[in-house]
């Protein structure tokens, strides 16, 4: 019975992502370029030749610890912007409260490629606004390599707190009035009553907003496609993901953008083991 | 008076409230911008002293968006792609989530870290197979060739999310259901399904985001059949990174971004409760 409920499930999931992921790890062991797509050459065997490319790659390795410091950036801030804000929410009276919940669920709501945009136009050096403000006058915010990375870290904060920010919001409301205050009465602090009361009962919600922004930050393309126009000056802002898709469509390396492909796979696996065991700490049951 | 007693009185509740507005202020400060740079005239927007408000708000970049290329044909194509995948991902994902807490059977917990670790794959990495394999099945240029990747890349996450709901629903009710002689579809569809229906709700705004945002699947699949391009690749088109027209970029912007703020207004009330819902189990 169960089966017969979970096939639709199984048949989508099983067709269109397991079997791509198997192609996808099939395809970074073959040599695949142009000529082979158009049936001009026959594939070949590769064995780890195209892993063996691509580790001695030194590009790679400066792509891959550019990833990993933005998604770490991305994703701390992000989660000390939604949590410090949930925080507010409850702090305050029902108007500032709707204001803010409005205007981080546009946020929220604002496609990638919108937003991307729109904070380009925002802090464009010719006619953007920011500058004006900040009296830069027409500095490129876009031409230095960390510059262009903050730019859109910014972005990707703007457009991913929101999600932190509701979810905790949800959580702290769902905390029993008396716990927070008898803290209170107790002459906790604020800091301390976040620290000592609401973190530890929260840690399970904190843990699945980490994670999921971990994903999401990881795999960041949309923004610093669009942003840094496809990676930036010389490639300065590749991130593995854009990296992976420059090599497979641009350059029609399609072997060498799977082996990236499958890099990024087996890092967020490692991520997933983490999230699993952390789980099975809290005694939960899946 | 009575603000003034309430300030000295209050004087930190007073200074979040102000804090939340700012903030507030501040983050709506890009959407007020995109919306004001679509209705600005031309000349204004290309000003090196760029002012927020506009003396003269024009239709013109609207009417450059609409007129130039078939923009209402991807608006609908992008609206066609976005719905059917919330529709068929909520009722695939409601039905894999009743099987997954409502039975225990084996292979229960393998598939429930599959859906996990599904979640975590690249979705752009698998652009590569995924091109080979829509194009062996001739799905290439087709709507079909948006919706049924993200039908698949929406599932685990919509799945992992509507556990929660489902757990929430008694068992007792289940029993009372049989009793009365209901059958189990009966059951599944008039009485599990509508208590499930908030928690459909909070998936569904990951599903339809997800699909409305979407550009390299368009950009990747949607190679030579230009009417069936979605939303973004048509602002896109606006976008030239050396000379973009911010005055076509921003009008295709707002058009973009209004059905999703629509949603999410409409949503908003169950979105909240139902994260709430979800991660509390």
């Amino acid at each position: 019975m169960p089966w017969l409920y979970l096939a639709p499930a199984l048949v989508v999931i099983g067709g269109l992502l397991v079997y791509p992921v198997y192609q996808l790890g099939l395809i970074s062991f073959l040599e695949y370029t142009q000529a082979q797509v158009s049936g001009g050459e026959p594939t070949s065997f590769q064995g780890f030749g195209n892993y063996a490319r691509l580790f001695g790659d030194e590009q790679f390795w400066q792509v891959l610890l550019a990833t990993v410091l933005f998604a770490a950036a991305c994703v701390v801030s992000t989660l000390a912007a939604g949590c410090a804000l949930a925080v507010l929410l409850t702090r305050v009276r029902a108007v500032p409260r709707l204001a803010l919940m409005l205007a981080a669920l546009g946020a929220w709501a604002t496609p990638a490629v919108t937003g991307s945009t729109v904070w380009l136009l925002l802090f464009d050096p010719d006619f953007g606004p920011v500058n004006r403000i900040l009296g830069l006058g027409d500095h490129s915010w876009t031409y230095g390599r960390f510059s262009a990375f903050f730019l859109v870290l910014l972005e990707v904060v703007w457009c991913s707190f929101p999600f932190v920010m509701v979810t905790v919001y949800a959580g702290i409301r769902a905390v029993p009035t008396e716990v927070l205050e008898a803290a209170a009465l107790d002459g906790a602090s604020q800091w301390r009553i976040w620290r000592s009361v609401l973190a530890p009962m929260l840690r399970p919600i904190l843990v699945i907003v980490t994670i999921q922004s971990v994903i999401w930050d990881f795999k960041v393309f949309t923004q610093i496609y669009v942003m840094t126009n496809g990676g930036g000056i010389a490639g300065q802002n590749l991130v593995l993901n854009v990296y992976a898709y420059q090599q497979a469509f641009a350059s029609s390396q399609y072997s060498l953008g799977s082996a990236i492909g499958v890099v990024m796979l087996l890092i967020l696996l490692a991520v997933t083991l983490v999230y699993l065991r952390l789980l099975r700490r809290q005694g939960e049951e899946l | 008076m009575n603000l003034f007693r309430g300030i000295v009185r209050r004087p930190w509740r007073t200074a979040a409230e102000a804090a939340a507005l700012l903030i507030a202020a501040v983050v709506a400060f890009p959407l007020y911008w995109m919306v004001l740079s679509a209705f600005k005239p031309a000349g204004e927007i290309e000003s090196t002293t760029p002012r927020p408000w506009t003396p003269a708000p024009t239709l013109d970049s609207f009417r450059r968006v609409f007129g130039q290329q078939e923009f209402g044909r991807y608006f609908v194509n992008s609206l066609v792609v976005a719905c059917t995948v919330v529709v068929v991902s909520a009722l695939i994902a409601f039905l894999a989530a009743t099987a997954v807490t409502r039975f225990r059977f084996r292979f229960r917990t393998t598939l429930l870290i599959m859906f996990l670790v599904a979640q975590m794959v690249p979705v752009e990495a698998l652009t590569i197979p995924l091109f080979f394999l829509m194009r062996d099945f001739g799905q290439l240029n087709t709507l079909g060739s948006l919706i049924l990747p993200h039908i698949a890349f929406s599932l685990p996450f919509a799945i992992w999310m509507l556990r929660g709901f489902v757990k929430a629903v008694p068992e007792a009710l289940e029993e009372a259901a049989y009793i009365d002689g209901a059958s189990r579809a009966r059951f599944l569809w008039q009485i599990l399904f509508p208590l499930v229906f908030p928690g459909l709700v909070a998936t569904s705004v990951f599903s339809f985001i997800s699909a409305w945002n979407d550009f390299l699947f368009a950009k990747s699949f949607i190679i030579s059949d230009a009417s069936q391009s979605t939303l973004p690749m048509a602002l896109l088109v606006f976008y030239k990174p050396e000379e973009p027209d911010w005055g076509g970029v921003m009008a295709a912007s707002t058009v973009m971004t209004i059905p999703v703020l629509v949603f999410f207004v409409l949503v908003q009330r169950r979105l909240v409760s139902g994260l709430g819902g979800a991660v509390k189990d």
